[in-house]
Formats: structure tokens, C-alpha cells, sequence
């Protein structure tokens, strides 16, 4: 790993949260390309592909649910950690902190739609 | 100047200001806002600002006057720091989507050294992730020629230029008040009026004696002088001696509060905090074999290399707002010995919530910008209970004996139980409120731990060993 950076590498294939564990962070892409899948009677749905500047695992944070899906490096992975109570004392403090989370969510929930409404067309 | 700073064009001038504004105290369409200082106070101010208005479909003028290019090497680019960006603050970025790129980054630290008399022991976080950054605030040190260099200041500014300020490459050398405005001049003729003044121009700027006879009731902070040198070890020699690790120590000797070794590129960056320091001081510091046994064999500490003597904000500025006006970063309130950079983004923060979602009124600023330089200012207060109880623990050999049993033992537990790790993590890298550390310290398991070392070093058959290193 090259000194000048932060955050933790994973390499392909590695596992960075994986679907039905308890979580207590949410992980900010810093480089690299991960995969996010369902896992339901041993196969594997992808969800979506996210890519630096995507976070991941927030709602683990906010929902005090285990981690909905499993998200797995595709190449080289750098991300960082953010600590949910980190994060929680921060929001407390300083509202406007979760305005990009927000905005994220509701990227999301766009993409969703789009989603819904291409499947609902083919059946 | 030799810098890619540009200097104002005509178009990039503010708009005339309304008669209308003049009566109340809100941003409207256009306002112009004067920041004084470019380091991350200003900066951070600039940004948030400019992202938030966008945000409100507002279009505002920032005009940022600075006159230094940070990405000049020595004291001409250096706002003079020891360059740590907590833990706390590099998550609070990552969640704002302000990402630190590598060439910024000098070092990314994952661990601490705590060196004592004693013995020495490597604390690591449970994550092993490198979430504390080392960086320079500047180009870096004198007669570097590393084009790898990337300026801390400098890359928040240019943030805030892409957020479309404007920064003029500037002095300015006065302030007045004009039709209940802030007014300034510059050393190049401009004059001009704004809605609001933000002053960042930190605590080693001659700029603060402009605010003084303005009757704002502005008084600077308290101040003391602290102890930076940066020593070339090559980037080798800095991975091999200090790694990804920040050394701390805990030594006593006199006048020494604290001390810290930062691996940075090719560079270690030498901290001291303490009463007077002078040469002597920093000699005793330099040849303790707590130490030296950190620098490369053949090192010689008589050589020549950069170093400072800057002051650090110790007590708040007495009322950093008045109309129209607000004090930012270290010449406002800040952390007490560290974290300055995260004062600066939360200090910086909460003015431009306030002059964007509130006004820009003193009366604004007391009830929403001052909250946050008040939990600051009550936060030192326990912090320097903290480091008076540290020092004192300092003095006692047995206590440094018991300290370096309890933390070494923790390394092996998981960590939650890491206690006496976690309090100095949070105390030598400012990544929690001092309020917290101090609350951890009254923990039962705590000092039920506590104890049991100390009752372990006092067992009079314990056979006496210096321990070292775990690594």
C-alpha cells in the first residue's frame, strides 16, 4: 500500500460487509469498484455497482438492522471506515453533516424507481 | 507573487450592495462576503457556504484575500502546524465527500508509539486502518524539491474556488465600519464594502490588530509558543524508523508538557508543547534515548533543517462576532494543544450555517455560531484537567511504569477492553472530546485496572524488568 493514502485496501473478491452480520460503520470509496449482492437460497443478485465517492453500509447505522446485502471488491478496493458513533455524534452536533447522505439516499431511491418501473413493464 | 494564484479581474468584483440590505441582517442574491485568510478556517467557510447556498438555489460573491502560495516550500507557503488530521475529522470529511488525495497526504497513520523512560509500546487501532492523516499545511519543508508535494491549505483552497470564490492575492490593511458595513483596504488600493467579514487570518497574523481598535469588544486568545523542526530521513528512513506510526512521548523532563514524532514522506516532523522552550529544551528532547532511538543511527540533530517557533491558540478570543463580522479557526476559539485543523472545520461550519440559514447579525451569530465555540471552550476546560492529571502521572516513575503494564497487557484484548489504549488514542491524536476521555477515565473497569497495574508494580517480590517494545 502506498504510504500517502488513507483508508484500508481490499483486493478482488474480498468481502467487506457481508449480508445478515450486525454492523456499527459505514464504509466512503476512496478508489476502486465494489459489488453490491442479495444473497437469498444461495444466489447471488447484484444490486448495484458503486465506485469512489458511493458510500456503503449506512443503513445498517440508521436502521439498527444487520447489514441488507453483502458488498465484495471488484479489483482493487480503498475505502475508509466511518464509526457509527463517530457519525452520530457528528450529525447531533451539526445537522447539515447528513445533507450528502440524504441527497445519496434520495439518488437511490430515484434509481429504484427507474428500477421498478423497467420490471413492471416486463411482467 | 510567483504563484498560479490569480490575481481579481474587473468582472470578478462584487455586485453594488443594496440599499435594502442594509437594514437587516440576511444574505440575499448576490451579497458579498469578504474572507480574510485563505488556511482552512477561511477555506472550510468558503466551501460550506458556497455548497449549502447552492443547495438553497442562492447565488452569493466570496472574495477570499490571501497572499500566500501555499504551494511555495518553507516558511513563504507554511502556516506553520504539526499537520495532523484526526481520525474524527478525516471521517467527518469522508462523510462530507471531501476526500484528502494521496499527494496531500504525506503519511497515513494507523498506529502510535508511546515512549517513556521506561519502555515503549505500540498502540494499534482494532480497525488497522490508516484514518489519521499526516500532511504539510504548506509546500512543504525549506529547500524541498519534491514535486510530489501537495499543499494541505492550498488544496482546500482551491475547494473553494471551484465552489466559484474568488480569491484576490491581496493585503489587507484596514478595517473599518461604513454605513454600519465592514469596509476593507488593501495594500493595493482596493476598497471596498461587504455584508459580512470573515476573519481566519489565525493567531501568528499582524492582520489581528486591525479588529482591536474597532470597538467590536474583540479580544485575540491567549497564546503559547510551540516547537516544530522537520528533519529529512529520506522516505526510507522514515518507514524504517517510524512507519506508519505517530510516536508520542511521555518523558520527564523539565518545561516538556508533551512531544511528538510525525513520519511524513521523506521528512520526520519533530512537536513540542511546553513552557519556554529554547534550545536547551529541545536538545534535552533530541538526545534522550527515548528518542534518539528513533532516528536513523548516523542521524545528526545538529543539522541544519526547517523548523519554527509558532504560536498556538491556548484560551479563547473573548466575543469572535459582532455585526456583520465573525472570528474563524485559531483566532477564535480552538482546541486546546490539538485538532486545530477540526476547530477550524467545525468553528468554519458553523458560521456559514449561521449567515446562510440565520443572519448575519451579532445576535445571530451568539445564538447559533457561539454554541459551538462555547462546547469548545468548556471541552479545553477538561482537557487541561486531563494534562495536568498526564503530567503529574509524568512525573512519578512508578505511575509511567504502571501506565506502560496496563497498555501493553491491553494489546491483547479486544477493543472494547483496550481502556487506558483508547484514553491516550483520543488525548495524543484529539480524535474524541476531552469530555469523553474524562468520563472513560472514571470508568470502575478503568480503575479497577488502573489499580491492579500499580498494585503489580508496587509487589515487592516482583522481579524489576524493563519491558520494551511489543513490535
Amino acid at each position: 500500500m502506498k504510504t500517502g493514502v488513507l483508508g484500508k485496501v481490499y483486493n478482488d473478491g474480498d468481502v467487506i460487509v457481508r449480508q445478515g452480520e450486525p454492523g456499527d460503520c459505514m464504509y466512503e470509496i476512496l478508489e476502486g469498484t465494489v459489488e453490491v449482492l442479495r444473497e437469498k437460497n444461495g444466489q447471488e443478485v447484484c444490486l448495484a455497482v458503486l465506485s469512489k465517492g458511493d458510500f456503503f453500509g449506512e443503513m445498517a447505522i440508521f436502521e439498527r438492522e444487520v447489514r441488507s446485502a453483502t458488498v465484495r471488491a471488484m479489483g482493487e478496493v480503498r475505502a475508509i471506515t466511518i464509526d457509527k458513533r463517530t457519525l452520530m455524534r457528528r450529525i447531533s452536533e451539526d445537522p447539515s453533516l447528513a445533507f450528502r447522505i440524504v441527497e445519496k439516499m434520495a439518488n437511490r431511491i430515484r434509481e429504484m424507481d427507474v428500477e421498478i418501473e423497467r420490471l413492471k413493464a416486463i411482467f | 507573487m510567483s504563484s498560479g494564484f490569480n490575481n481579481i479581474e474587473s468582472s470578478d468584483a462584487p455586485p453594488p450592495l443594496s440599499e435594502e440590505n442594509a437594514s437587516h441582517f440576511k444574505l440575499n442574491e448576490n451579497s458579498p462576503i469578504a474572507v480574510i485568510g485563505g488556511g482552512p478556517a477561511g477555506s472550510f467557510f468558503t466551501y460550506f457556504l458556497l455548497k449549502m447556498a447552492d443547495m438553497v438555489d442562492l447565488k452569493l460573491h466570496v472574495d477570499i484575500f490571501e497572499t500566500r502560495d501555499f504551494d511555495n516550500p518553507g516558511p513563504p507557503g507554511c502556516n506553520m502546524c504539526g499537520g495532523i488530521i484526526s481520525e474524527t475529522l478525516v471521517q467527518t470529511l469522508a462523510t462530507e465527500g471531501v476526500e484528502l488525495p494521496p499527494n496531500v497526504v504525506q503519511r497515513g497513520v494507523d498506529s502510535y508509539f508511546l515512549h517513556m523512560d521506561v519502555g515503549s509500546v505500540k498502540i494499534e487501532t482494532p480497525l488497522q486502518e490508516m484514518r489519521i492523516a499526516a500532511i504539510y499545511r504548506g509546500g512543504g519543508p525549506k529547500g524541498n524539491t519534491d514535486l510530489e508535494w501537495g499543499s494541505f491549505d492550498g488544496y482546500l483552497l482551491k475547494l473553494a474556488r471551484y465552489k466559484g470564490a474568488h480569491l484576490i492575492d491581496d493585503r489587507v490593511v484596514d478595517v473599518s465600519l461604513s454605513n454600519g458595513r465592514p469596509e476593507i483596504k488593501t495594500r493595493g488600493g482596493i476598497v471596498r464594502s461587504y455584508d459580512l467579514l470573515v476573519v481566519a487570518v489565525g493567531v501568528n497574523s499582524p492582520a489581528l490588530k486591525l479588529f482591536q481598535d474597532l470597538g467590536l469588544g474583540y479580544k485575540p486568545p491567549g497564546t503559547t509558543k510551540t516547537y516544530i523542526c522537520e528533519y529529512y530521513l529520506g522516505h526510507e528512513g522514515v518507514g524504517n524508523n517510524l512507519g506508519s506510526s505517530m510516536h508520542t512521548f511521555l518523558l520527564k523532563i523539565p518545561r516538556l508538557e508533551f512531544a511528538a514524532i510525525v513520519p511524513k514522506g521523506s521528512y520526520a516532523t519533530v512537536c513540542m508543547l511546553g513552557y519556554k522552550i529554547d534550545k536547551e529544551l529541545v536538545r534535552s528532547f533530541l538526545n534522550d534515548p527515548a528518542v534518539k532511538k528513533n532516528f536513523p543511527l548516523d542521524w545528526d540533530s545538529n543539522k541544519e533543517a526547517c523548523q519554527c517557533s509558532p504560536r498556538m491558540n491556548i484560551t479563547p478570543a473573548k466575543k469572535p462576532y459582532a455585526e456583520r463580522m465573525v472570528f474563524l479557526g485559531d483566532c477564535g476559539v480552538s482546541r486546546l494543544y490539538k485538532d486545530g485543523i477540526g476547530a477550524a472545520y467545525r468553528t468554519a461550519k458553523a458560521a456559514a450555517r449561521t449567515a446562510l440559514f440565520e443572519g448575519v447579525s451579532a445576535e445571530d451569530f451568539e445564538d447559533h455560531f457561539w454554541p459551538t465555540l462555547k462546547s469548545l471552550k468548556n471541552d479545553n476546560a477538561i482537557g487541561k484537567l486531563i494534562f495536568f492529571v498526564i503530567g503529574q502521572l509524568q512525573k512519578i516513575r512508578l505511575t509511567r511504569r504502571t501506565i506502560l503494564r496496563m497498555v501493553s497487557k491491553e494489546q491483547k484484548k479486544e477493543g472494547k477492553k483496550r481502556r487506558m489504549s483508547a484514553v491516550l488514542w483520543d488525548m495524543f491524536t484529539g480524535s474524541a472530546p476531552y469530555k469523553e476521555v474524562f468520563f472513560r477515565t472514571l470508568h470502575p473497569l478503568f480503575l479497577t485496572s488502573f489499580l491492579w497495574s500499580f498494585a503489580v508494580e508496587i509487589w515487592p517480590f516482583k522481579k524489576r524488568t524493563t519491558r520494551q517494545e511489543d513490535v
